[in-house]
């Protein structure tokens, strides 16, 4: 049954002709070292065609995107919604890093004259289609970052002109976000693995991030063509205090409260890879069913080790019809030391100024790596930029390249990057300070002691890698191990996001309107008018009136025009 | 305001205010003590009220169950304790990483002034251990701080038990929507001061610690937990805080709402509320309860960990538990749900707590007197400065009456005029500057020539240029040529009292209690002192209503109020120690009581004991 199936599909691929579209799926179990757990879902489209074309089939791509980016001539477009915050120093690093809130970036195509109205349009259309605040993204948060975001797929245009860029870090992410994503899936969540996702056990987790690219890619590795690639990749933290109920173990079941029971019968390739790395002997943990697939793969600097279960194949579904993975724990680590890491924190006290600490951490032995630090910080924290200071291990550490561009009140945020040097085993701070703005009423959001949002700095690297990467990204490996393309085999692409800030700015006491008003309008009547009255008045003395005597002597004497009395 | 405009009436009414000065003065005197003190009479107050809604009308359920097994947690923790010999770091972190924790360490050090005696202590050293609870899908900008500290000797072992218990317990709980920060600090308030700069990388006092790892955003709120028994009779809220702030009092609405759910006893300043306001105990229960905040306030040291929060805009209160020889107890378990319920409710806030009011005074926990029902009795003192500067000002206008004509014989007499209005003025503060800076910097040379401990020494050289400070009068005049006028008293009147009304006006802008106890003793004097009065009767009594004699009196009323009356000998004692402990507060927190007191008020008062042997 299954040999026929991927003979149909052979056939398929040989028959499509001019536009041909490619799915495969994929879902990353990693048991982490905190005894927490990672799944990482990918879905990738591949559809070999131009938009330019104008095409009105859109076959397994999804139409409303297709449309879309037809429409705004959209070259690139990377879309993340996330939840949580991703731990690094108990997580290690993720397939695929995104800050907390959600964050857009697009490069659009040099053909685009208008690239603000594109954007904007964009923005709201996209808004609709994944029911979310995105629509909130205006001037005051969109930067043009001119070295950290370069285009991941194919394209030599690397004008930041045609990117854009921004994050809402307060955008909370709930179901009504997932539907609209899990609806651009091939299959929808009706077959393969979506089926898992069942969004009350997605949310009861310490970490939920889902996320939309779209870029041009190699069709192959001559690279004669390029072809089209969407990829959806949800991933997910399952946390063993909250909701193991005790028992250090964990199934299919557990997490998302569904098994597997068939691949999404559109795709080409639908497997599990379940990392077994740490676990060579069975002592970390212990896996059942076993599967005699094993893979190796490098991935993330690291090569590592993975059972896989090809869902393509009936046998793995073995006699249940259903396919249930069972960890069972039997040791738990410590923290980890990742090789780069980033925090950022809020310095000082009271609502006049303060000061931003980032701090990178290159936890490397003896290897010096250069990172891009890029910070975007909104116009009402007014930076002092005289005050940037780079330093690592107690120096002063230069910056080879800065690029700043300042804010403007109400239109524009900071813009700040910075290519720094980070030395082996070392913390670099950076540290500038602000002053916080005083808004106009209308100004403040709705709760305005909350604070206010600022958006998470991205740290990029290439970071030296233990064993050699694969340059080669578009032989037929893991999904997850491809997504950053790969130059030179003694590093890798990596990103990291800090943590947002919450900050505090001079907040009037919106509930004593009334008594505000009263309160001015007496001290402007009663203390301001008899002041001024008293200040301005001149005062004389008046003289007592003259008798009718003098009086009638001082008409004479003017007549006679001698001086009066 | 035509009043004003018009000459005639303006003159009636200056007329009026000149003649009656001194009888509206004492009716104003008397009317602001009696305002304060019926602000503690029930029906004059108002009944607190939860004014956040996110904590009003949400239901949360408290089911924390482990009680003994956080009193067994607290055995270990001393015992281990024990064998260390101070903060067992090691064994809190394994603990605190097992309950599923992000735990990190800071160390720090503090070198104090001067030997601490009450606590033993001048080179300070230890380490803070703290385990960050983080809450699922949210991104690290907002957290909650539960504290306890790690006492020497046998104490609040069973706080430290009781926070393992609720992080062990909250972490297995899902809704927690901001990061809570569980912390065990050592040295009391040296640990939190490390801690909280570390934080919030600030150096305020010049402190050594080490540099902080891991963070949880902004602080909401923050609880600090003593405990010293497995059961308890009552818990008592204290509220005062560093420099006498206070936090905002929906805090304290939420103690005292969780205190009647769960049917615990709840007191603060350690009294009990009284139902029966309308007899005469009832009503002085109250007054005692309310001075004794009012007695707190003013010394402007933290009461408890949780007072240094404040300057961080973090509210904080502390809660103490208190084991006396009532029938009725309660166990750990109840506590724990207590703060379960406090926690859950403080997570659920939207925004930092800014709805209720930040200044108030609490003659029961269920009643408070917020700022608008206080001022006036402060005014009324105030108001007292202001009409005898009133006074003054019509006499001095009024004194020369040829003058008027003659522009060049009013210029004559006024030139030596600033000269012998400022000299005082600056000797006074001179005098001031020395008192602050001297007991420090002359210590070692104090503990050299004199049979006495370094504590005794600053304390002694305090006490030595406060009252040399006396002798001024007589060797500032060496410094004038000629003598001093009538008018120049007059004129340094005029200035000292206008001085005095705007540094205690501000005084209690900032912290009321301190304002309104200076002004009750300053007032008085300031308004009535010329040199004309009884030299000797006038001179005992501004002695015995000086800034230092008022200290003492707060001392034994102090002592009075807790029901622990204390001797002569005794309370002088404490008086020492209260000395010292103000100047290590200002050395080490940052409190301004004894900056204000050295450096504005005591020379504020001595341009009055100028005015008085004025030659």
């Amino acid at each position: 049954m299954a040999t026929h199936r991927c003979n149909i599909f052979m056939l398929a691929f040989v028959l499509c002709g001019l536009t041909c579209v490619f799915v495969r799926e994929e879902l990353v179990i990693r048991p982490l070292h905190s005894g927490d757990i990672y799944a990482s879902f990918q879905f990738r489209t591949l559809w070999d065609t131009d938009f330019l074309r104008g095409i009105s089939h859109y076959r397994l791509f999804p139409k409303s995107l297709g449309q879309v980016i037809s429409k705004f001539s959209v070259r690139e477009l990377h879309i993340s919604f996330t939840q949580g915050y991703w731990r690094t120093m108990q997580w290690g690093q993720p397939f695929l890093p995104s800050p907390p809130g959600a964050e857009l970036w697009v490069w659009f195509q040099d053909t685009v004259t208008d690239v603000d109205g594109a954007w904007k349009e964009l923005t709201n259309v996209l808004s609709g289609i994944f029911c979310a605040s995105l629509n909130f993204i205006d001037s005051t948060n969109t930067v043009q970052p001119s070295a950290s975001f370069k285009p991941l797929g194919l394209g030599n245009v690397t004008d930041q002109r045609f990117l854009r860029y921004a994050v809402l870090p307060r955008e909370i992410v709930c179901t009504e976000n997932l539907t609209p994503w899990k609806k651009l899936l091939p299959c929808g969540s009706k077959a393969g693995l979506a089926v898992l996702m069942k969004s009350e056990k997605l949310f009861h987790s310490s970490f939920h991030s889902q996320a939309l690219h779209f870029r041009p890619v190699c069709q192959d590795w001559k690279c004669k063509s390029t072809v089209l690639e969407l990829r959806q990749t949800l991933n997910v933290v399952f946390d063993l205090h909250t909701s193991g109920q005790g028992k250090r173990e964990w199934s299919l079941f557990k997490m998302f409260s569904r098994t597997l029971t068939e691949a999404c019968p559109l795709a080409s390739s639908s497997k599990v890879y379940v990392d077994v790395t740490d676990n060579p002997q069975g002592e970390l943990f212990e896996l059942s069913p076993t599967t005699p697939l094993l893979s190796q793969v490098v991935v993330l600097g690291d090569r590592r080790t993975y059972s896989v279960y090809d869902l393509t194949n009936q046998a793995t579904f073995g006699q249940t019809r259903s396919l249930n993975m069972l960890l069972r724990w039997r040791a738990a680590e410590n923290m980890l030391r990742p090789l780069l890491h980033g925090e950022r924190y809020v310095a000082g006290y009271g609502l006049q100024t303060g000061e931003i600490h980032t701090l990178m951490y290159n936890n490397h032995p003896y290897r010096a790596f250069p990172v891009l630090l890029l910070d975007t910080v909104p116009w009402y924290l007014r930076l002092y930029i005289h005050t940037l200071t780079v330093t690592s291990k107690g120096r002063d550490n230069k910056p080879s390249y800065i690029h700043y561009q300042p804010s403007k009140d109400r239109l524009r945020p900071h813009l700040l990057e910075m290519l720094v040097q980070l030395p082996p085993n070392s913390v670099t701070e950076v540290t500038v300070q602000f002053e916080r703005a005083l808004l106009k009423w209308t100004e403040y959001t709705p709760d305005p002691n909350h604070g206010f949002y600022v958006g998470s700095s991205v740290i990029s690297a290439l970071v030296p890698s233990v064993v050699a990467m694969d340059t080669n990204s578009t032989r037929e490996c893991p999904l997850f191990s491809s997504f950053f393309p790969c130059k030179e085999e003694s590093s890798y692409f990596m990103r990291v996001y800090t943590e947002p800030l919450l900050v505090n700015l001079p907040t009037p006491d919106f509930s004593m309107p009334y008594n505000v008003i009263c309160l001015t309008c007496t001290v402007v009547a009663v203390g301001y008018g008899s002041l001024y009255n008293l200040l301005t008045r001149t005062f004389q003395v008046e003289e007592p009136s003259p008798g009718l005597a003098k009086r009638l002597a001082n008409i004479i004497r003017r007549l006679r025009g001698v001086p009066l009395l | 305001m035509g009043l004003l405009s018009d000459p005639n009436r303006r003159r009636a009414l200056t007329k009026l205010l000149t003649r009656l000065n001194a009888p509206i003065c004492v009716m104003c005197y008397l009317a602001g003590v009696a305002w304060f003190m019926g602000l503690a009479f029930e029906p004059f107050t108002l009944r607190t009220y939860m004014s956040e809604n996110a904590m009003g009308s949400t239901m949360v359920e408290e089911r924390f169950p482990a009680g003994e097994r956080a009193l067994a947690t607290g055995r270990e923790f001393a015992a281990h304790k024990k064998k260390v010999g101070g903060m067992p770091v090691d064994w809190l972190v394994k603990t605190m990483q097992s309950r599923g924790l992000e735990v990190f360490t800071q160390s720090f050090t503090r070198k104090l002034p001067f030997p601490d005696e009450n606590k033993e202590r001048y080179m300070v050293r230890g380490t803070n251990v703290y385990g960050i609870l983080r809450a699922p899908r949210a991104p690290r900008t907002e957290a909650l701080v539960l504290s306890a500290p790690c006492s020497e000797g046998n104490n609040n072992n069973q706080a430290v038990g009781l926070l393992l218990g609720l992080a062990q317990y909250f972490r297995s709980q899902i809704h927690w929507a901001k990061d809570i920060i569980f912390l065990v600090n050592e040295h009391d308030l040296i640990g939190m001061q490390a801690w909280l700069e570390g934080y919030h990388h600030t150096n305020t006092t010049g402190g050594d610690w080490s540099p902080l790892q891991g963070r949880g955003g902004s602080i909401q709120a923050a609880l600090s937990l003593e405990l010293s028994s497995d059961v308890i009779t009552s818990l008592d809220l204290v509220l005062e805080g560093l420099n006498g702030q206070l936090p905002n009092l929906d805090l304290a609405n939420l103690f005292y709402a969780f205190c009647q759910k769960i049917g615990v006893l709840c007191t603060i300043q350690g009294k009990l509320q009284r139902n029966d306001w309308d007899t005469t105990s009832g009503y002085s229960h109250a007054a005692q309860t309310m001075m004794l905040m009012v007695l707190k306030q003013a010394s402007g040291r933290p009461w408890g960990d949780h007072g240094l929060f404040l300057r961080y805009h973090i509210e904080a209160a502390s809660i103490r538990g208190i084991n006396s020889f009532r029938q009725y107890k309660t166990d750990t378990t109840t506590i724990g749900r207590l703060l379960e319920g406090m926690y859950r409710k403080l997570n659920n806030l939207l925004e930092r707590l800014h709805q209720s009011y930040f200044f108030y005074l609490m003659p029961s926990l269920s009643r408070f007197v917020s700022i608008g029902y206080y001022m006036p009795a402060f005014g009324l003192l105030a108001v007292i400065l202001l009409l005898r500067a009133l006074d003054l000002w019509v006499q001095l206008g009024a004194s020369p009456p040829g003058t008027e004509d003659g522009v060049a014989g009013g210029e004559q007499p006024s030139s030596p005029g600033v000269l012998s209005i400022l000299t005082p003025v600056v000797i006074s503060h001179m005098t001031g500057v020395a008192l602050y800076t001297l007991p420090i910097l002359s210590q070692e040379m104090a503990v050299q020539h004199f049979p006495v401990s370094e504590t005794e020494a600053v304390v002694l050289t305090a006490i030595a240029i406060y009252t040399a400070g006396l002798a001024l009068p007589h060797n500032t005049h060496r410094l004038l040529q000629g003598e001093g006028t009538e008018e120049g008293w007059r004129v340094l009147k005029l200035v000292a009292l206008l001085y005095l009304a705007v540094l205690l006006g501000c005084t209690a802008l900032i912290n009321f209690s301190l304002g309104f106890i200076l002004a009750l003793s300053l007032v008085p004097i300031a308004a009535f002192i010329t040199p004309h009065t009884p030299k000797a009767l006038s001179a005992a009594i501004m002695v015995l209503l000086s800034p230092g004699c008022t200290l003492l009196y707060c001392v034994f009323l102090f002592q009075e109020l807790q029901e622990t009356p204390v001797s002569l000998q005794d309370g002088w004692m404490l008086f020492l120690s209260v000395i010292s402990q103000g100047i290590l507060d200002h050395a080490l927190y940052g409190s301004l009581v004894y900056p204000l007191l050295a450096l504005l008020i005591y020379p504020c008062w001595l341009l009055l004991w100028n005015i008085l042997f004025w030659k």
